[in-house]
Parts: structure tokens; C-alpha cells; sequence
């Protein structure tokens, strides 16, 4: 099963490579991984999805907090959360099909941020799942780049992930 | 306040905090930390031969002591010979701190002369690691190298330090810290109470009881208490290699070590049971067998204070996360609670069946109830463990080395205190006995200390006999000579038709006597099993010599019981080459 992780990390040099070694040494899978700091310099936020069953789940959760730079983890898909992935994509856009991209880039609210006289960057964000679905539904368009942040994740309502 | 520059800021620092021995190797990037040392430090240096040994003198001195143990050695390449030793103490938790030189700042990532990214190497197999990058950061980082390594579940912390942040030049104000918190890292302190008492419920209700005990009792110093609970209840008890010593091994409720080379005894109560409690152990591949089949009527209470050692093999149906001297005393209390309400408890007659049921195995298959092996033309290995047992009257501290000889040292010398049994139980190094043994013959000088090797290990750090004479420290050397990889051989013979693929080399091993006598020690070579009882009280009656036992044993010995893999319970065995259960 799919789950979202959100850590909470100490701003130091290196502590980053511990949690992705600490996936690489233990076998465990990361699918997505987006680390930036947060409003307090000293600490990094990190999300990350990765896949397995629950044993597996409760074994990455505790080997993570084992972590000295580690301040908190939380599974967000324990409870309601919101996921938001940001993707750039640049695709070709000639003659009339430059009408249809922009249709399809309105109702999935994308923006068109960049524009040549062949191409279009187009800014979407939204779930993973609707972030492949805008790429289906391009349909014949060629994709010629696609850049995502990967899944940054917050948990609905009352709940906080702070110190 | 005091002014000092880096260098002088570590020298000082291991100092205020306490530390006895530092185990290193000096080179450039060290420099200035050797000269601050040579200038003002009181603590001895033990200058070792090759930096993997000082890692595992720190870690013999430590396991003997319980204090952390401290590594000093230069960066590249005496960085990377420290890598086996760190992993070694990483797998069996042992609290070490490792200082290891750095090229200067303003070099690292130009792949300067010895060059490494120490940090980066060695980040797997350390519990925590720090790049210093200021000289003010020093002491702090000092103490919260120590405070890392020796709480929670201990283990190395590695503190990388660039050449240029130690140069005697700079100086800075010097306080070193009495304590440190970190917001990240807080161990538990203390069972829960609702678990606890859940669990000595369950365990006072069990019919076929067994403790089964790790490591973890001997690092959290909890061996006492241990002892008390299984003595009230009249529980048997199980030790993993990692716990001998932690309950008595002469007393008659000790089943002996349970596992792949365990005591039958041992296995068949753990298959048997039906309430295990389990503590600071951790469900070893080489405790369980295979895990499908793992004591199947068993419930499992399991106590540690690492919970992703909880449920990471086999589930709990009890966890119990904290310290195990405190979870202890808190059982104990519950043990008096619940039997002031219920004083039946628990089943005595169960009890007493239980027990029959262990005698029985232990009547028709335990080591120690009669010879279990068939003696051969020369001497058994199992007779050299009988004779070092007797020479030192149970109270050695036994170092191994990783094989054959090392099975033989922990299932025929009851070790009947903690700390005195110190093996690389998780990593299985060879090589670490020898430098292990100065270690702890360090920390107690007047005590015996034997390491029980072979031929094949002890060649992995035997130039550490040249420390040994600069030190004078007296070790045994006890080696279990049978001139094959006796380990490698004995799976050859069992699983690949007795094909020797690069495990023996018996015409090419150096004369030891003589290469003990080349570095100023007294070597002896015993070929006779008549010989071997006068030559142990010998070697031990020379109390500051070092004294290299070559001792041939019969080569075609295979360590029995052995568990039969894959597939197999705890309850398969085989128990000689002949017979199985």
C-alpha cells in the first residue's frame, strides 16, 4: 500500500544521505522524496511516499525515528491529509493543437507559464494521481520534459507535525 | 576562561570526561591532537599496529568495563582500516567513540592526499556521526559523541575533524559541558506500566516458561536483576551467544546457549514453550532458524530498549520498549503484586512437569552432562575449553575469534559472570580476539585474560604482538590449531561433499612458537592430550608473560548440536555426524 511519510529533520549536513541510505542499506523503496526547511531554519520538512504492508511500515517508522537527526515522523495516510505534487511540463504546441493543450490545461487548472513559438511550459499541481492523469490526457501531444517536486504532504484540520 | 586551540580542545576534552586508554595510530591529519597529547594529556595511548585492532581494544576494553570505549586514527586510510572494528561494535551495540583525522577544510572534496569521506563511509555502521567544521564546536560535539554512544542502545560515533580546525595557532575559549540534550534523540527511560503488568500476568500464568536472554541484559547491567526474577519464578533460562554471563552458567536452571550451535536442552524448551520472555535479545537468524517454523505454541513477551528490534523478526504479542534494568525492577514488583492476590501462581505442578521435561533432555543430550563427543587420536577442542575452564577456575575473561573455536569457548566455559565472555557476536569478525583481549587485560591487569582462537584468525591481527611487548600485557593466546578454516571446513564437509575450496593451508602456517619468541614472548606447542592440563597451569602461572598456546586438535571435529537449515525449527538438530533429531 501507497503512504505518505512526513518527517521532520534537523537542518545539519548530512542528515539528509542518512535517510535515503538508511532506504538503500534496509531494502525499503522510496517512490518520491521532497525536502526543503521550513519556517524554523534549524529544521528540514521531508516528505516521502514508499510502498509496503503495514509490518513493513512500522519497521521504517521506527528505524527513522531511530535516526539522531530525526525529530518526528508521521504516516499521513493514517489520517484525512492533503497531498500536493508540483509538476512542470514542456510540451510540442503547433497550429491548432496549441488550442486543444490550452483546453485541457484549463480544466485540470493548469497554467501555461512559458511560451515559444513551438512549445508550452505548463505549471500543474494536485495529487500524484491527477498529475498522470493530465499526462493521459495529452493524448498524442509529445511530451518533451517533465519535472515534478514530488508528493509534499499536510494533515487535515487540527493536526500538526511541529516540535 | 581558559584558551586552547583545537587540538589541545580534544585532548582536553577526553580528559574532563573521564576517559582511561586511547587505542590509535597516528599520521598527518591527527598531527596536532598527537602533539596536544604528547604536550599535556595524562590518559595512556596504547599505539596499536594496524587501526582495525585499536578499534577492537576499545571495544574488548569496553565489554569488559562497560565504559566507552575511545579510537583515535588518522584520515584515509586509517580511517578505513577503523571501518571493520566500528562495524563490529555496531552490530553488538557497543558504546565507542571514534576521532579520525580529516584533510583540511578548504581540501575536502578535492580528493586531497589520504583523503576520505570518513562521515560518508562509515554512516551504515555508526549510530551517529559529526563533521566538525568549527573548533568551537569541539567540546560539545565531544560530549554529544559520549552521550550518543553510551545511552539508548549504545554504539560508535564517529567524529571526523579537519586537520586545520586542531592547528596549535588558533586558540578559543574552553568549557566543556557537563550534559547534553538534544531535541532529536530522547531513549526511553522506563517500561510502560500497563505493558508490564499485561506481561507478568501472561508470564505467571505460563506452563512451560523460558527466559531467554541477550545481550542487552549485559549492556544495560541488568544481570542481577535477571537473575532475581528467574530465581523467584524457578523459570529456566536461555542465553544468546551475545548474553553469556548474564545468569550463572553453573547454575541448574541455566539451560546453556540456545541457537544454531545451542544446547539441545536449550532449543528443545524454546520449540517446547509456551510463554518466552525475551530480553535485550533480538531474534537472530541465528537464534530462530527458520522463522515459519519458530516456536509455534509460544507467546511472546519482548522486552528492549530499541524498538525496531521489537517485532522486526518475529511479532510480540508483548512489547515492552525500555531500559531492561528498570523494565526489570518494574516486573519484579509486579511479580510481588500479583502474588500477594493470587499465591498459586504460578502453576507449580506445571512447573514440575516442565522441569522433568527438561531434565530429560538435558539427561539425554546436554553438553555438560556427559562427553558428547567421541575422542579422536589427539586432543578435542572441546578438552582445551575443559582445560582453560579449569586452569582459571571459571573467572577468565575469554576472548574468541570467530569459527570453530569460538562455538567450542561458549558452549564448554560456563561463564558465570557478565562481561567476562567478549566475542563479535553479529558481525563475526576474525581477528577481533587478540586485540579485544589486550583491551580488557588493560582494564584489569591482575585478572586472567585468554583469547581462544585459530590458526586462521589469529593470523588477521597477530602483529599485535609487537604492542604487547611495548605494553607488557600478558594475554593468553589459546590457539585451537587444527590447520583448516575449521568453521568453512565443517560446512564443506556437510553441504558440499567435503570439496575444501580455499580452506586449508596447513603447510604454510608459520611456526608460532617461534614467531611468538621474535616479538619477546614465550610460545609452547602441545601435541599430547597427556600434555595439555600441565601446559595450561603453566602458561598461567606466567602472570606477566604473554603466552602463545599452539595447541593441535583433531581436524576432523565438527561443533555439534547444529541446527538443520533451511526449513528447520529450533528443534532440528543434528547432534553428532550420525544422528539427527
Amino acid at each position: 500500500m501507497r503512504r505518505i511519510l512526513s518527517i521532520l529533520l534537523e537542518n545539519e549536513p548530512g542528515a539528509l544521505s542518512r535517510i535515503v541510505g538508511l532506504f538503500s542499506q534496509r531494502g525499503y523503496n522510496i517512490e518520491t522524496l521532497n525536502v526543503a526547511p521550513t519556517d524554523d531554519i534549524s529544521l528540514s520538512r521531508l516528505t516521502m511516499t514508499t510502498d509496503g504492508d503495514d509490518k513493513e511500515i512500522e519497521q521504517i517508522t521506527k528505524q527513522l525515528n531511530k535516526l539522531v537527526d530525526v525529530v518526528k515522523v508521521v504516516d499521513l495516510t493514517e489520517g484525512a491529509h492533503i497531498e500536493r505534487d508540483l509538476m512542470l511540463i514542456k510540451v510540442r504546441a503547433l497550429g491548432p493543437d496549441r488550442a486543444e493543450i490550452n483546453r485541457c490545461v484549463e480544466i485540470f487548472r493548469g497554467q501555461v507559464v512559458d511560451v515559444g513559438p513551438s512549445v508550452y511550459t505548463i505549471m500543474l499541481s494536485g495529487t500524484a494521481a491527477k498529475l498522470d492523469s493530465f499526462i493521459e490526457a495529452l493524448g498524442d501531444t509529445t511530451v518533451l520534459e517533465v519535472v515534478r517536486s514530488g508528493v509534499a504532504g499536510i494533515s487535515r484540520g487540527e493536526r500538526v507535525l511541529s516540535l | 576562561m581558559e584558551m586552547l586551540s583545537g587540538g589541545q580542545m580534544v585532548a582536553r576534552a577526553l580528559e574532563d570526561e573521564g576517559v582511561e586508554f586511547i587505542f590509535g595510530y597516528p599520521g598527518g591529519s591527527v598531527l596536532h591532537i598527537y602533539d596536544a597529547l604528547f604536550n599535556e594529556s595524562k590518559i595512556p595511548h596504547i599505539l596499536v599496529r594496524h587501526e582495525q585492532a585499536a578499534t577492537h581494544a576499545a571495544d574488548g576494553y569496553t565489554r569488559a568495563t562497560g565504559k566507552t570505549g575511545v579510537v583515535l586514527v588518522t584520515s584515509g586510510p586509517g580511517a578505513t582500516n577503523a571501518i571493520t572494528g566500528i562495524a563490529t561494535a555496531y552490530m553488538d551495540s557497543i558504546p565507542m567513540v571514534v576521532l579520525s583525522g580529516q584533510v583540511q577544510s578548504h581540501l575536502i572534496g578535492e580528493d586531497a592526499f589520504q583523503e576520505t569521506d570518513m562521515v560518508g563511509i562509515s554512516r551504515p555502521i555508526v549510530k551517529h556521526s559529526f563533521l566538525v567544521k568549527k573548533a568551537e564546536d569541539l567540546p560539545r560535539t565531544i560530549k554529544k559523541a559520549f552521550h550518543i554512544a553510551a545511552t539508548g542502545r549504545p554504539g560508535p560515533v564517529v567524529i571526523d575533524i579537519p586537520k586545520d580546525i586542531t592547528k596549535p595557532e588558533e586558540k578559543f575559549e574552553y568549557h566543556y559541558p557537563e550534559s547534553v540534550k538534544l531535541r532529536s534523540y530522547n531513549p526511553s527511560q522506563r517500561g510502560h506500566a500497563g505493558q508490564i503488568k499485561k506481561a507478568v500476568k501472561l508470564l505467571l500464568s505460563a506452563k512451560r516458561p523460558v527466559i531467554y536472554s541477550g545481550g542487552g541484559v549485559i549492556l544495560g547491567n541488568a544481570s542481577e536483576l535477571l537473575t532475581e526474577l528467574a530465581q523467584t519464578l524457578k523459570y529456566p533460562v536461555t542465553n544468546t551467544l551475545m548474553g553469556l554471563g548474564a545468569y550463572p552458567g553453573s547454575d541448574p536452571q541455566f539451560l546453556g546457549m540456545l541457537g544454531m550451535h545451542g544446547f539441545y536442552e536449550a532449543n528443545m524448551a524454546m520449540h517446547e514453550s509456551d510463554v518466552i520472555l525475551a530480553v535485550g535479545a533480538r531474534f537472530d537468524d541465528r537464534v530462530t532458524n527458520s522463522l515459519d517454523r519458530f516456536c509455534p505454541g509460544a507467546k511472546i513477551i519482548h522486552i528492549d530498549i530499541d524498538p525496531t528490534s521489537i517485532s522486526k523478526t518475529v511479532p510480540a504479542d508483548i512489547p515492552i520498549v525500555g531500559p531492561v534494568a528498570s523494565v526489570l525492577t518494574d516486573m519484579l514488583n509486579q511479580v510481588r503484586a500479583q502474588r500477594e492476590q493470587d499465591a498459586a501462581l504460578p502453576d507449580a505442578d506445571a512447573l514440575a512437569t516442565w522441569w522433568q521435561r527438561i531434565e530429560g533432555w538435558r539427561e539425554s543430550h546436554g553438553l555438560w552432562t556427559a562427553p558428547r563427543y567421541q575422542q579422536g587420536d589427539g586432543i578435542m577442542p572441546q578438552q582445551v575449553i575443559e582445560s582453560l575452564y579449569r586452569a582459571t577456575a571459571g573467572d577468565a575473561f575469554v576472548t574468541s575469534d570467530v569459527g570453530q573455536h569460538q562455538m567450542f569457548a561458549a558452549q564448554y566455559y560456563r561463564f558465570n559472570k557478565p562481561r567476562r565472555w567478549i566475542n563479535s557476536g553479529g558481525l563475526g569478525t576474525m581477528g577481533f580476539g587478540f586485540p579485544s583481549a589486550m583491551g580488557a587485560k588493560l582494564a584489569f591487569p591482575d585478572a586472567d585474560v585468554a583469547c581462544v582462537t585459530g590458526e586462521g584468525s589469529i593470523q588477521m591481527n597477530i602483529q599485535e604482538m609487537s604492542t604487547c611487548t611495548q605494553y607488557e600485557i600478558p594475554v593468553k593466546i589459546i590457539n585451537l590449531n587444527n590447520g583448516y578454516l575449521g568453521m568453512v571446513k565443517q560446512w564443506q564437509d556437510m553441504q558440499y561433499e567435503g570439496r575444501y575450496a580455499e580452506s586449508t593451508y596447513a603447510d604454510s602456517l608459520p611456526n608460532f612458537v617461534k614467531l611468538a619468541e621474535a616479538y619477546g614472548h614465550v610460545g609452547m606447542k602441545i601435541e599430547k592430550l597427556a600434555d595439555l592440563d600441565a601446559a595450561m597451569d603453566e602458561a598461567f602461572a606466567m602472570k606477566d608473560r604473554l603466552v602463545f598456546m599452539d595447541i593441535l586438535v583433531d581436524p576432523s571435529e565438527h561443533v555439534y548440536p547444529m541446527h538443520i537449515a533451511p526449513n528447520g525449527s529450533m528443534a532440528d538438530m543434528w547432534l553428532s555426524k550420525t544422528e539427527r533429531t
